[in-house]
């Protein structure tokens, strides 16, 4: 829904006043799971626009910010190595991990390089055979289909030389656990991207059994008020399901052919989350079939014990028990140009948004 | 030609020697020669009309060299002239300082010498003095280059001090990103293709005949890195000043506006090589958006805010929604999001 000028106003304004009619007063809670929604609300001011008793929760959907550091701590024992290669999206190389990010690591002399996509990785590895490439899978659903396509071809054209070090993950099993968590949510506005790859069926349990309203959202900030105005509407008539406004994106069934690609070369298995811990079926596993290419299995990486920084509340922030600001760290020890946590990193981390979009006292 | 092998740089070419001059002569005076550099002097000795001067230097190692709507040699020149002129100064005199990586094609480089020259006749500049090294492989991307200019200072301007006032408005020439987008995109490892082309170009002509317009512009910038986003949060902090902008009043292409969105990135944080933010009185505004829009590269110019309160630095926008938010300077590098 892309309306310029003073019709974007106008029905943004129309929508605001329709959530605050029909919200009535009643307080609700709904937590925007998808990272890429987090930083639209907050570039478009749509707190601004709703009413006190509607509060927006940050959830962990941003996938640099849910990476653990034992994953980023590997990632940099690999690095370190001369024969390996990494490489990695723009977001991971500035995260922290517990000694070092990977942006200080490359300033050491580790050949580190930012992809814009898995198919460069491979084509590096073609190019590179004397180099053992490693690709950090990290991301969702969203992600998780490209790189699986890419450890098929690398099957089918004999790469001895790429692996994937992987932390890929799935959305909805940690939405359970937020479910049963004491932030008493009351709504869900799913994740655009994700749910165009899955499609409505994975959700259904949260409807149905936890009594969530949940709406799949596109990413303007009129889809996103609309989707608001429809989470009030399933809370005000207690009837939950899941309901779809992004249709013009995603289709019930979701993408067939990447749900087939996922499942070919991944496997579910249990997944630390930062914040949340360990997550039952919540990870992407690379299957036997494909062990070659698990970056885990080729390279058996032994690291200390990981150490999260001090004073730091990402995993709170990322379950949305607090909101940035209530960190002790954040806007002081912990800003964009000397990120302490993951979230403030991301472009997508909810204390970048936080930091970046809302209105502070100068 | 037995000078170059296989038609390459070589660390020869760098050596002080025979064929340094070689690559002088074959190379860059032919196409850079005027009645100063052919002297091929130590140094340049140069007349300016005045005492005041205005004098900067920057360096460019743009990856890739080429790209659309421009290339590293165009860069060097429009980006030290458009410093000069956005601080009221005539560009005159351009120094040329290139670095260049052994096995470097004769080719490309012949190639960016020619644009140098293209944009230094466009901008009305003399390169009058230049130097040439040549490193080995692996010790420099290419080629870098450094130009330094002089420009004279021909009348007292409130300009030169670049001190914004409230109630001014802020002026833009021309859509915002299209040079970082254009650069960004057309890296391969990025893995997808547009149309964007950089707006790099010389400004000092459009300058001239807005100050020809008014000689009460309070400030001006070219907001090259950092965007505009950068250039209006110093503005707001060097005068000590809130700053108002209309997310619909800015000029945005829809190719970067979608090339941006995909990359989570702002057309405000991206960098332009040929746009300028220009602070002028509420009065003067009119008079000076119709003067820009009849220049080639002002055709897009519109107000897209104003210039607020004292006491309170900071810029804030009006988004097309109605609401507001913070618009903070961008941190670090610039990196593509991931899903």
């Amino acid at each position: 829904m892309t309306l310029k000028g003073e019709d974007a106003v106008y029905t943004a304004q129309r929508l605001a006043e329709l959530i605050n009619f029909e919200a009535a007063n009643m307080p609700m809670a709904f937590m925007e799971v998808c990272g890429t929604h987090t930083m639209a609300i907050a570039r478009n001011g749509i707190k601004s626009l709703l009413p006190e008793c509607i509060r927006l929760i940050s959830g962990p959907g941003c996938p640099v910010c849910v990476t653990s550091n034992e994953f980023l701590d590997k990632a940099i024992a690999l690095a370190e190595r001369s024969d390996v290669i990494i490489c990695t999206f723009g977001d991971m190389i500035r995260v922290p991990g517990s000694r070092c990010s990977l942006e200080e690591q490359r300033g050491l002399g580790s050949d580190i390089r930012i992809v814009g996509s898995t198919l460069d990785a491979l084509a590096l590895a073609d190019k590179n055979r004397d180099k053992d490439i490693v690709f950090l899978g990290i991301g969702f659903e969203t992600t998780a289909p490209t790189v699986a396509a890419a450890i098929i071809e690398a099957y089918n054209k004999r790469l001895d030389n790429f692996s994937v070090l992987c932390a890929h993950k799935v959305m909805p099993q940690p939405m359970k656990a937020l479910s049963e968590s004491s932030l008493n949510i009351d709504g869900y506005i799913l994740p655009g991207h994700v749910s165009a790859i899955i499609g409505e069926a994975p959700y259904s349990f949260l409807a149905d059994d936890y009594n969530k309203a949940c709406v799949i959202s596109g990413f303007e900030p009129l889809d996103i008020l609309e989707s608001i105005l429809r989470l009030v509407r399933q809370v005000r008539k207690g009837f939950f399901f899941i309901e779809n406004q992004y249709v013009r994106v995603v289709k019930p069934q979701g993408n067939p052919t990447a749900q087939e690609l996922l499942s070919q070369v991944f496997e579910p298995a249990d997944a630390e989350w930062r914040g949340l811990g360990i997550i039952a079926d919540s990870g992407l596993a690379i299957r036997d079939e494909y062990a070659q290419f698990d970056a885990d299995k080729k390279y058996q990486i032994s690291i200390a014990p990981p150490i999260e920084p001090p004073g730091c509340r990402c995993g709170e922030v990322l379950t949305g028990s607090i909101t940035p600001d209530l960190c002790g760290l954040f806007g002081t020890s912990c800003t964009p140009m000397h990120p302490v946590g993951a979230c403030m990193v991301s472009s997508e981390g909810s204390c970048a948004a936080h930091y970046r979009y809302t209105l502070r006292d100068a | 030609m037995s000078d170059y092998t296989n038609d390459r740089i070589t660390l020869a070419h760098g050596g002080g020697g025979r064929l340094s001059r070689t690559l002088v002569e074959d190379v860059f005076l032919p196409v850079l020669g005027n009645d100063c550099l052919n002297r091929l002097n130590d140094s340049a000795v140069l007349n300016l009309p005045d005492k005041r001067i205005a004098f900067t230097t920057d360096s460019f190692v743009v990856d890739p060299l080429f790209f659309p709507g421009g290339d590293i040699g165009r860069l060097a020149v429009c980006g030290t002239v458009n410093d000069l002129a956005v601080m009221g100064a005539v560009p005159r005199y351009l120094s040329l300082g290139l670095i260049i990586e052994e096995g470097f094609e004769l080719e490309s480089l012949r190639s960016i010498i020619q644009s140098i020259k293209d944009a230094a006749d466009e901008a009305g500049v003399t390169i009058v003095t230049g130097d040439t090294k040549v490193v080995a492989r692996g010790q420099a991307d290419g080629l870098y280059i450094n130009t330094s200019g002089i420009g004279s200072i021909e009348r007292d301007l409130p300009v030169h001090k670049g001190r914004v006032r409230s109630g001014d408005l802020l002026i833009v020439n021309a859509p915002l990103g299209q040079h970082g987008m254009a650069v960004i995109t057309s890296r391969e490892e990025l893995g997808f293709k547009t149309t964007i082309k950089s707006d790099v170009a010389p400004l000092n002509g459009l300058i001239d005949e807005m100050l020809r317009v008014s000689e009460n512009i309070s400030a001006m910038r070219d907001a090259t890195r950092g965007g505009l986003a950068g250039v209006l949060n110093e503005m707001a902090d060097q005068g000590d000043v809130q700053i108002i902008l209309d997310e619909i009043a800015i000029p945005v292409n829809e190719d970067v506006h979608i090339a941006c969105d995909m990359l989570g990135f702002e057309a405000i944080h991206v960098a332009n090589e040929g746009v300028l933010l220009a602070a002028v009185p509420p009065d003067e505004a009119d008079r000076m958006i119709s003067t820009m829009r009849l220049h080639p590269y002002g055709r897009h110019a519109a107000v897209i805010g104003e210039v607020g309160d004292k006491g309170r630095a900071r810029v804030t926008m009006r988004t097309h929604i109605g609401t507001h938010r913070v618009i903070d300077v961008l941190s670090g590098e610039q990196l593509p999001r991931i899903c």
